[in-house]
C-alpha cells in the first residue's frame, strides 16, 4: 500500500488516488507548428525511468486534484509531493 | 544430444538416473557472434532457436543478467490464446496456435500444451453484441470461435455464479475452444536446451550495460562478462525494454508496469476451462497441481518492482469470488509479480530500428507468453533476412507516427488503466 502526502489534504492511502502517469510530459503550444514527431514525443514516447519518476496522481476521493508525486519505481519510496502547477526536480 | 522418451526413462531408471546429460551449457561468451539475442526469457530463446533451426546460423549467443526462466516467461499465467478481432493480431496468434500443437514433437520436451478452451463471459446484452462481432472477425481469419449463451456455459461450467440476484449475472460468453495452457517453464528448457543442442551459447547472469554503435552500425555490446563483438542484436528483454532503450537514445511507446498473479491451495479438479470475468479483469485456471491459477488488473503505476501490492490484488479477488463463490474459501498459497513492457497501443513491436543491425521485439503487454513460439519465429526471420515476415509487419514501430495503432481494446494510449 502506498501512502501519498496529498498537499492539499495531507497523508493518505493510495486507494483515495487515481495514477496519471508521467508528470515531465509538456503539451505542445497552441497554435504552433508542430512537428510529427514532437507529437509522438508527447503522446506515445516515454522514458519509464528505473528509479526516481516524477508522476501525476489525481486525489479522486479527495480534493479531486491533480498533483505531483516524486517515486522510485523500485522501491515505491515517495520522496516528494506537490502541487501539479509547481516543479519537482 | 539425448532424446527424452519413455524407453530413455526405463534405461535410465537401471542405473539410478545417472548419467543424464546438462540440459544446456554454461559457456564463457566467446570474443564475437554473428547474432546475440539480449534476454533469455521465452522469446529470446525462441528466437535463438528460430534463427538456428529456420536460417541455418550457428554462431548466436544469448545473453541473459540473471537465469534462464527467470523473468516473466517464468511468472506469467500461461494462457493461450488468438481470440483477436484485428487482422495483424489474429493471423499472428494463430500461426503461435499451430506451433504449440506442435510444440512438444518439436522440442522433445513435455511443454504440456492443454487446449482445453477459453470462455470470456459476458455480463449484458451490448457484451454478448461485441462478443458476437469479435467471434465472428475471428472465424473470417480461419480462427476457432463459438458463441454460448447462459444455459450452455452453465453445462460447461457449473461452478460460476449463476444465481439471479447478482451484480453481474452471466449472459453468456465467447469460447475459443482451442485455447487453453501450457507449462511455462518447460516452454523456457525445451528452447533452451534445443537451442544449446544447435550451438547456441547461453550465456547466464551477464548483464548487458552499454553498446558499441559506430556510424550508425551496432559493432558489439558491454556486458558484466566482458564486451563482445557482433553485428546484429535481438533486443527481447520485456520489462526492461525503457532500460535498454536509454542506453540507445531511444525514446520508446513503452511504460513498464507490474502485474501480479496467485494461486490457491491445490484442491480436486473443478474448473475443466480458462474463465474470465465480463465486468472486470480476473481470469482463472486449474493448474495439474489443483491449484486455482488467478491474476487481473496490473497494480496501475510505473514500476520494476517485480513484486505486487495488495490494494490490487484485493480488488481482482473480489472479481474472482463474485464469478466463481466458492474460492473465498480456498487459502492463498503464493502471489507474485512481473514486469510489464506496456506499449501505447496494447499490440506489441517486432521492428528493425534506425540502428543497422539493431532489432526490437517488446510491447507484449500482459500477454506475450502465448506468442513466444510465433514472436520467435517472426523475430528470426526479421534478422536473418533484414526484412520483417508479413506475420509482423504490422507491429512496426513506425505506426505510432503514421496512426496505424493496432488498439485491440480500444484503451487508447492508457493502456495500464484496463
Ligand atoms: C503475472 C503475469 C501473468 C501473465 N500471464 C500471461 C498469460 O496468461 N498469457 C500470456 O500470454 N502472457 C502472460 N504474461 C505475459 C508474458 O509472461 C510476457 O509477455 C512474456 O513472458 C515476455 O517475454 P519473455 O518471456 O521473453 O520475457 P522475460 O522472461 O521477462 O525475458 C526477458 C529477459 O531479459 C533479461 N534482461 C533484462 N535486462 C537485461 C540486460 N540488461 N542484460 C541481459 N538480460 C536482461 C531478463 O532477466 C529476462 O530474463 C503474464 C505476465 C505476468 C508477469
Ligand atoms: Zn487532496
Amino acid at each position: 500500500m502506498l501512502h501519498i502526502k496529498c498537499p492539499h489534504c495531507g497523508l493518505r492511502s493510495q486507494n483515495e488516488f487515481s495514477y496519471g502517469g508521467d508528470g515531465t510530459i509538456k503539451r505542445p503550444e497552441l497554435n504552433k507548428e508542430i512537428s510529427d514527431q514532437d507529437w509522438n514525443n508527447f503522446v506515445y514516447n516515454r522514458k519509464s525511468p528505473r528509479g526516481k519518476h516524477v508522476e501525476l496522481w489525481q486525489h479522486i476521493s479527495g480534493c479531486r486534484q491533480w498533483i505531483k508525486v516524486q517515486r522510485d519505481t523500485v522501491t515505491h519510496e515517495i520522496f516528494q509531493t506537490a502541487d501539479v502547477k509547481q516543479d519537482i526536480k | 544430444m539425448q532424446k527424452y522418451s519413455v524407453f530413455n526413462l526405463i534405461k535410465k531408471a537401471f542405473n539410478g538416473h545417472k548419467g543424464w546429460e546438462v540440459a544446456w551449457k554454461d559457456p564463457a561468451p566467446k570474443a564475437e557472434y554473428d547474432v546475440i539475442i539480449i534476454g533469455g526469457g521465452g522469446h529470446g530463446l525462441a528466437t535463438a532457436y528460430y534463427l538456428a533451426k529456420e536460417h541455418n546460423l550457428n554462431n548466436i549467443a544469448i545473453v541473459e543478467k540473471g537465469w534462464i526462466g527467470g523473468g516473466n516467461v517464468g511468472r506469467n499465467t500461461t494462457i493461450l490464446r488468438s481470440n483477436y478481432m484485428h487482422d495483424e493480431n489474429g493471423l499472428f496468434y494463430e500461426k503461435g496456435m499451430d506451433l504449440w500443437r506442435s510444440m512438444s514433437q518439436d522440442l522433445n520436451f513435455n511443454v504440456m500444451y492443454s487446449p482445453r478452451g477459453i470462455i470470456n463471459l459476458a455480463h449484458s446484452d451490448a457484451q454478448m453484441n461485441a462478443y458476437t462481432r469479435r467471434g465472428n472477425s475471428m472465424r473470417l481469419n480461419g480462427i476457432d470461435a463459438v458463441l454460448l449463451g447462459r444455459e450452455e456455459i452453465k453445462k460447461l461450467v457449473p461452478v460460476l455464479d449463476f444465481s439471479e440476484n447478482v451484480r453481474f449475472p452471466i449472459f453468456g460468453g465467447l469460447m475459443q475452444p482451442s485455447g487453453g495452457t501450457a507449462r511455462h517453464d518447460a516452454v523456457a528448457w525445451g528452447y533452451a536446451r534445443q537451442a544449446d543442442a544447435m550451438g547456441v551459447d547461453i550465456i547466464q547472469h551477464c548483464e548487458v550495460t552499454g553498446f558499441d554503435i559506430v556510424n550508425g552500425k551496432i559493432k558489439g555490446i558491454q556486458t558484466s562478462k566482458g564486451n563482445i563483438k557482433t553485428k546484429k542484436i535481438g533486443l527481447c528483454v520485456a520489462g526492461s525494454t525503457s532500460i535498454l532503450a536509454e542506453m540507445l537514445n531511444m525514446n520508446l511507446p513503452l511504460e513498464t508496469h507490474l502485474l501480479q498473479a496467485c494461486v490457491s491451495e491445490p484442491i480436486k479438479p473443478i474448473l475443466d476451462h480458462v474463465v474470465t470475468f465480463g465486468a472486470g479483469h480476473f481470469y482463472c485456471s486449474q493448474s495439474d497441481k489443483g491449484e486455482m491459477v488467478m491474476g487481473g488488473d496490473l497494480d496501475g503505476y510505473n514500476s520494476y518492482a517485480q513484486r505486487g501490492n495488495l490494494p490490487t490484488l484485493q480488488h481482482v479477488l473480489t472479481e474472482g469470488i463474485a464469478m466463481l463463490p466458492f474460492l473465498s474459501k480456498l487459502k492463498m498459497l503464493r502471489t507474485w509479480g512481473g514486469i510489464m513492457d506496456m506499449s501505447m497501443d496494447g499490440s506489441p513491436i517486432i521492428d528493425k530500428t534506425h540502428i543497422e543491425g539493431l532489432y526490437l521485439n517488446c510491447g507484449w503487454c500482459y500477454g506475450g507468453f502465448k506468442a513466444t513460439p510465433v514472436s520467435g519465429w517472426t523475430f528470426a526471420h526479421t534478422i536473418a533476412q533484414d526484412r520483417v515476415h508479413k506475420l509482423n509487419a504490422g507491429f512496426n514501430l513506425n505506426r505510432f507516427n503514421t496512426g496505424h495503432l493496432i488498439d485491440e481494446k480500444g484503451l487508447g494510449t492508457k493502456t495500464w488503466i484496463s
